[in-house]
């Protein structure tokens, strides 16, 4: 009697099992799959002519050049802002405040930050950047409002790599008689330095990505030339993707190049995450050697 | 020692600024959205400059914006209906003026034109006369009738979206909040249970091998940017719901929802395993140990003592999915009309604002229509993540 108990119990554990050994096999298909059909198609429209070029005949043929350097304008200009600026606050954060109401409300505020929708970083962009401080469509506008998207994203990643530095480092070093800033600067900051890089090069990965927080603050639609200054308008790899995959001048045509953008934008982030992901093992070594 | 002290201040000061920079920029938000959202209200739906009037015998006292929608496209057409007599009513233009006065009477400058209309005005029972301000004469003989304000009930409990429509604006955000909520409740219904059972599989079932692959790859395409999702959903999705079902437009609600479900995946099993992963191991061992088998430890002790970080990740997948822009933008047909099946064209409130803040002329009414939007959305997407963070932080409160 016992004996088919158990049995059933184990065919029940199987049956669960492998059902959800089915489903998660299945999510994991879906998301290769999505990888495989636009890497595949992708790869065909690549070519050096597609990387270096302008886009001709209505953005149906020519390269993404201008829409690429963009992008790196952007990506450079948003880092500039957020990277010194989310470092810093994070060591404030982690290093500077003890646990009370100050702390509370910094972390409290980065979290909301975070949470806002990015369509909301571009209302807003227009608002302050682009009409109140009259930057117009701009560079300086695109790179400063990306840039406070990023913010929560740097400030969280160097919360992280700081919280990773062992106590006993700041307490030897501060006992040595150094200051704040100098246990801060020579001891804590080295040692979290690789995860702080982690996390600056992760928010790369994000900000390339971003599109609604452009579409009123910078983006282009058709520019087949690059940027003189800051207070130019730049094409933008994501943005360039949206409008010729729905409202360019002939859609059909330019497929094969809205499957190279795509590429482009995935291999991108491919790399940003695999470097991530080597620099974080690289360096997790190193330090517990230490 | 002095110097250093000072240097060490300043430094501390630094910091303590760019911290405060976060905090700035969510009052910052708040004040430009709020600011031009709320300026919406007081504001009039019909065009700025212009004059709605009746006859003085006219009982009508006020038209609403939609009123004046509904008569403008012909779908009143007496006065009875919205209240008034059994006449007809009778639309009037400025540019119908040379129907009823000679070009001599009008004068060469229109200087008789305002005294044109309101003799106009005075002589039709049934008329409803639209023109600019600038044409209302000092002893005009009509009813000009008080111009609607726009309210909360306006936007709430409107059932339309044109605001660009002439000659009323209509401004009512229900369809777009509706469209807003079903594909996004959708996108968590498809994405719930697969992101649960992957969870669970990652955490208690799969080699630490398996988990070592699947782990990256999952967090890998968190990262792939929403308009590539979006591009993908056009090309693949888009079609198949089409064929499927058979349908004229394959731009539906299911599109969005589909496509958002596949985006919401990854936070919903990295959160969901994150916390599956967190339950005691000793929990885990006294369930095995009195005889439970794995199947049984899972769903009566590890589900369980991981709801709380469950629901956490499910609540975190419909703020991401209520915020999306570029992906639903894209596939879901953006029509603003209030859906019956998830087989329609819908628009949710990003991408409204999205689509339309281009073409919307600064500081009208437009504008601050699409800025209220944005309000709307803040508000909601507060309200999730606070919502995230006290379940997390009362999660952290039971397991210490």
């Amino acid at each position: 009697m016992s004996s088919t108990i158990a049995s059933r119990k184990r065919r029940n554990e199987q049956i669960a099992f492998w059902l959800f050994r089915l489903l998660s096999f299945g999510v994991v298909a879906i998301l290769f799959y999505i990888l495989y059909f636009l890497v595949s198609n992708g790869i065909k429209a690549i070519s050096w002519e597609f990387i270096t070029q302008m886009p001709e005949d209505g953005m149906t043929k020519g390269g993404i050049y201008p829409a690429i350097i963009g992008t790196l304008y952007l990506v450079a200009g948003s880092m500039i802002f957020a990277f010194p600026i989310g470092v810093a606050s994070a060591i404030y954060i982690n290093e500077y405040t003890k646990d009370g109401v100050l702390k509370k409300i910094i972390k409290q505020m980065t979290n909301n930050l975070a949470g806002i929708p990015s369509i909301i970083f571009g209302l807003f962009g227009m608002a302050l950047f682009v009409n109140q401080l009259k930057f117009g469509d701009s560079i300086l506008a695109g790179s400063l409002t990306l840039g406070l998207l990023a913010l929560p994203v740097v400030i969280r990643t160097t919360e992280e790599a700081l919280k990773a530095v062992p106590d006993t480092f700041r307490q030897a070093s501060l006992g040595l008689g150094a200051s704040k800033w100098q246990t801060t600067s020579k001891v804590v900051i080295p040692i979290a330095f690789p995860n702080i890089i982690t996390g600056l090069i992760l928010s790369i990965g994000r900000v390339s990505g971003e599109t609604a927080p452009i579409l009123f603050t910078v983006a282009a639609y058709f520019l087949p030339k690059l940027p003189q200054s800051i207070f130019d308008q730049v094409m933008a790899l994501p943005y360039h993707l949206y409008v010729i995959t729905t409202s360019g001048t002939n859609v059909a045509e330019s497929r094969p190049m809205a499957y190279g953008t795509a590429l482009v934008l995935i291999v991108i982030v491919l790399i940003a995450n695999l470097l991530a992901n080597a620099l974080r093992k690289y360096f997790g070594k190193k330090v517990k050697m230490n | 020692m002095k110097a250093r002290k000072i240097k060490e201040k300043i430094i501390e000061s630094i910091l303590l600024a760019s911290s405060s920079i976060t905090s700035i920029t969510v009052l910052l938000i708040v004040v430009f959205l709020f600011s031009q959202g709320v300026s919406l209200f007081g504001d009039s739906t019909v065009e700025k400059g212009s004059v709605m009037a009746v006859n003085k015998n006219n009982p009508v006292k006020e038209l609403t914006g939609s009123q004046i929608k509904e008569i403008f496209d012909q779908n009143v057409v007496y006065w009875n209906e919205i209240g008034g007599k059994k006449d007809t009513i009778i639309l009037f233009r400025i540019d119908d003026i040379g129907n009823y006065y000679s070009d001599e009477e009008i004068g060469e400058n229109f200087e008789g034109l305002s005294e044109c209309v309101s003799r106009l005005v005075d002589s039709i029972p049934g008329i409803l006369a639209y023109f600019p301000e600038k044409y209302l004469s000092k002893n005009f003989k009509g009813k000009v009738l008080p111009l609607e304000k726009v309210s909360l009930k306006t936007l709430f409990k409107g059932k339309e979206w044109f605001p660009s429509a002439q000659p009323a604006a209509q401004i009512g955000a229900m369809p777009l909040i509706l469209g807003t909520l079903w594909v996004s409740l959708g996108a968590i219904l498809l994405a719930l249970p697969l992101g649960l059972a992957t969870a669970v599989y990652m955490s208690d079932i799969a080699h630490g091998k398996v988990r070592r692959v699947m782990k990256p790859l999952i967090e890998l395409l968190a990262g792939i940017p929403s308009v590539v999702y979006g591009f993908f959903g056009l090309i693949v999705i888009v079609p198949l719901v089409q064929q499927v079902f058979n349908l004229p437009v394959g731009e539906t609600a299911l599109s969005g929802s589909i496509v958002l479900g596949i985006m919401a995946l990854p936070t919903i099993i990295t959160v969901s395993e994150d916390a599956m992963r967190n339950t005691p191991r000793a929990m885990k061992e006294a369930s095995l140990a009195l005889g439970a088998t794995k199947w049984q430890t899972i769903y009566r002790v590890v589900i369980p003592c991981s709801a709380s970080g469950i629901t956490a990740g499910a609540i975190l997948g419909i703020g991401r999915a209520i915020g999306e822009t570029m992906a639903v933008l894209m596939v879901t047909g953006n029509a603003a009309v209030i859906p019956h099946t998830i087989l329609e064209p819908v628009r949710t409130i990003p991408a409204t604002i999205a689509a339309e803040l281009g073409e919307a002329a600064q500081g009208g009414l437009h504008f601050k229509a699409l800025f209220a939007l944005g309000c709307i959305l803040f508000i909601i997407t507060l309200i999730i993540n606070l919502l995230v963070e006290s379940i997390s932080a009362s999660n952290k409160h039971k397991s210490h």
